[in-house]
């Protein structure tokens, strides 16, 4: 009783010398009220958004017009308009935007499904995985679109070759992607399936491939705008149709109006795709992953 | 004790080596588990209970000795027994009915078949009205009625229940428990079942084995007679305390009963 007594005081003491004078700092009372943005509505921002747009483009018509910017290299919209009515309006723009359409499609899914068989089919051996690793290591690293023109002799100036090199640049992000899948099954699910006695090939049809399918969704988006690159590239190098070929053809004979014309209906493409994989996306999650 | 039906464990040890170093997780060990009872393993962590469902359910080899059921060698054979893991391990990609299915459809049943044989089972064991749910949607209690069902589905005689309601709610856990009581008497399988819960293998049981670490072995087996069906008021009469102390005595006894301390 008397060492308790005699124990409290000492202790608060102590508690009351550490919170006057251990930190003779005061610190500030602070009167701050959470700060809270409010959102505009819709229609003010698309406005300013357009508003934005509007402005660049007048902004450079004036430019060029008073010289400001050289509408030799720049060319300008008004310019850039009439070209792309023309362009849209003429036989070619039809043929170019589907060879351009195709090729990168047919890469995109050559790509994605072949590289997602192979980097699940290292599920099989561990031994085969570990002897393919270096390899596709390898594959990664080499700049795929240095070999445009070697994939261009071997394939020629058609499609085949603006689909390979398309391939090419998605097929080892694919592997990579879905090998990742592979490594990410559930132990103790491929345990749960042992159990019951399942055989190798049950695992992997039942368990393994709908583990990689959340896997594979998440690489398309990636895919479709590599595919795209993979193509024009191709058209770069060599070929008779497509945008990239538009672009280059135009560039070359100083028709800047035409380079932009082809560069904006590429972004229009580019966008039709990447939403209508960004739709697939959604559809199949919802399908895969409750 | 019956002899030929049910499981036999001869002379079972598991020995891992690692870096020259030994680590006995399973001592050699004989078990006889007869045909249609209710066996409870308990103990700490560490004691080799993991490891026997592992030798058992074929996914692990023993360092010795070997496994009969009902008088077959099934030493490192798998699809022999059901075993229900911690986890529930529902598939998120299938339904309730094809995740209940999945045991037979993988015996060879087609799926519209067992799908045919699990529904009215769904409805009779709590699950009607969520057949076509998917996993996530279920609360846990549902889930592990779901992983159980798979088990039971499947033609074993044995199944091996690995801790199944450790992470429920006691409420919940106590209604799994009368469930599965009311299965057991449905189904008439013979079950081993692993706990850390005292109370929970005594409710449950006809046998205990009371196990032990370092090394990983078997150090009492008591028989718990009391009559079934078992009413949840069994567990406040003497002879259901007076069991339950015994075997906490024994965990006491022998190392730290962690898991106890935490379940209580």
């Amino acid at each position: 009783m008397n060492t308790k007594t005699s124990a409290m005081p000492t202790l608060l003491s102590w508690a009351n010398y550490s919170r006057k004078n251990a930190n003779p700092a005061v610190q500030r009372k602070i009167k701050r009220r959470l700060p809270v943005q409010k959102l505009w509505s819709t229609t003010l921002l698309v406005s300013v958004q357009v508003g934005m747009l509007i402005a660049f483009l007048l902004l450079w018509e004036v430019a060029a017009v008073y010289k400001v910017v050289d509408p030799f290299f720049w060319s300008q919209p008004s310019a850039i308009w009439s070209t792309l009515i023309v362009f849209l309006a003429e036989g070619n723009a039809a043929t170019d935007i589907a060879f351009t359409f195709r090729s990168t499609i047919f890469g995109f899914i050559i790509g994605t499904s072949a590289g997602s068989l192979l980097g699940m089919s290292f599920w099989w051996s561990r031994n085969y995985a570990l002897i393919m690793q270096p390899y596709i290591i390898c594959l990664e690293s080499i700049p795929k679109l240095a070999l445009a023109p070697l994939i261009i002799l071997v394939f020629g100036m058609g499609l085949a070759s603006k689909v390979a090199i398309a391939t090419a640049l998605t097929l080892i992000v694919s592997t990579l992607t879905a090998y990742s899948g592979v490594q990410a099954v559930d132990k103790d699910q491929e345990k749960l399936f042992y159990s019951l006695g399942a055989s190798r090939l049950q695992v992997f049809m039942k368990l393994v491939i709908p583990s990689c399918i959340p896997w594979i969704i998440s690489i398309l988006r990636v895919n479709i705008g590599l595919a795209l690159t993979g193509a024009i590239v191709g058209e770069f190098v060599s070929s008779q149709h497509g945008l990239g070929r538009t672009i280059l053809y135009a560039g070359s004979t100083y028709e800047i109006s035409l380079v932009w014309v082809a560069v904006l209906v590429l972004s229009a493409l580019s966008i039709v795709m990447y939403a209508s994989v960004s739709w697939l996306e959604s559809v199949l999650r919802k399908g895969v992953v409750h | 004790m019956t002899t030929g039906a049910g499981l036999v464990l001869e002379d079972v040890s598991m020995i891992f080596r690692s870096g020259g170093q030994e680590f006995t997780a399973l001592s050699p060990l004989d078990l006889e588990v007869p045909a249609g009872r209710f066996i409870s393993l308990i103990g700490p962590s560490g004691c080799g209970k993991s490891t026997i469902f592992n030798i058992v359910a074929g996914l692990q080899a023993p360092t010795s000795g070997r496994v009969t059921l009902d008088g077959e060698d099934i030493t490192g054979m798998i699809g022999q027994v059901g075993y229900m893991l911690q986890k529930d391990l529902l598939l998120p990609w299938r339904t309730v009915l094809d995740n209940v299915s999945l045991g037979m459809e993988i015996r060879g049943i087609p799926l519209k078949q067992a799908r045919e044989r699990a529904l009215p089972l769904l409805h009779r064991y709590g699950l009607g009205g969520f057949e076509y749910n998917y996993p996530s949607s279920l609360s846990g209690g549902m889930r592990q009625r779901a992983a159980l069902l798979r088990t039971l589905l499947v033609d074993t005689d044995l199944i091996l229940l690995d801790e199944p309601f450790g992470a429920l709610d006691a409420q919940t856990k106590s209604q799994m428990q009368e469930w599965l009581l009311q299965l057991f008497g449905d189904f008439g399988r013979t079950v081993i079942f692993v706990t850390h819960d005292v109370e929970e293998a005594v409710f449950l049981s006809d046998d205990i084995y009371v196990m032990a670490s370092r090394p990983g072995r078997v150090i009492d087996k008591m028989p718990v007679d009391l009559p079934r069906p078992r009413d949840r008021s069994l567990v406040t009469t003497p002879r259901f305390v007076a069991m339950k102390k015994y075997c906490l005595d024994l965990l006491h006894t022998h190392g730290q009963p962690v898991e106890e301390q935490q379940a209580a």
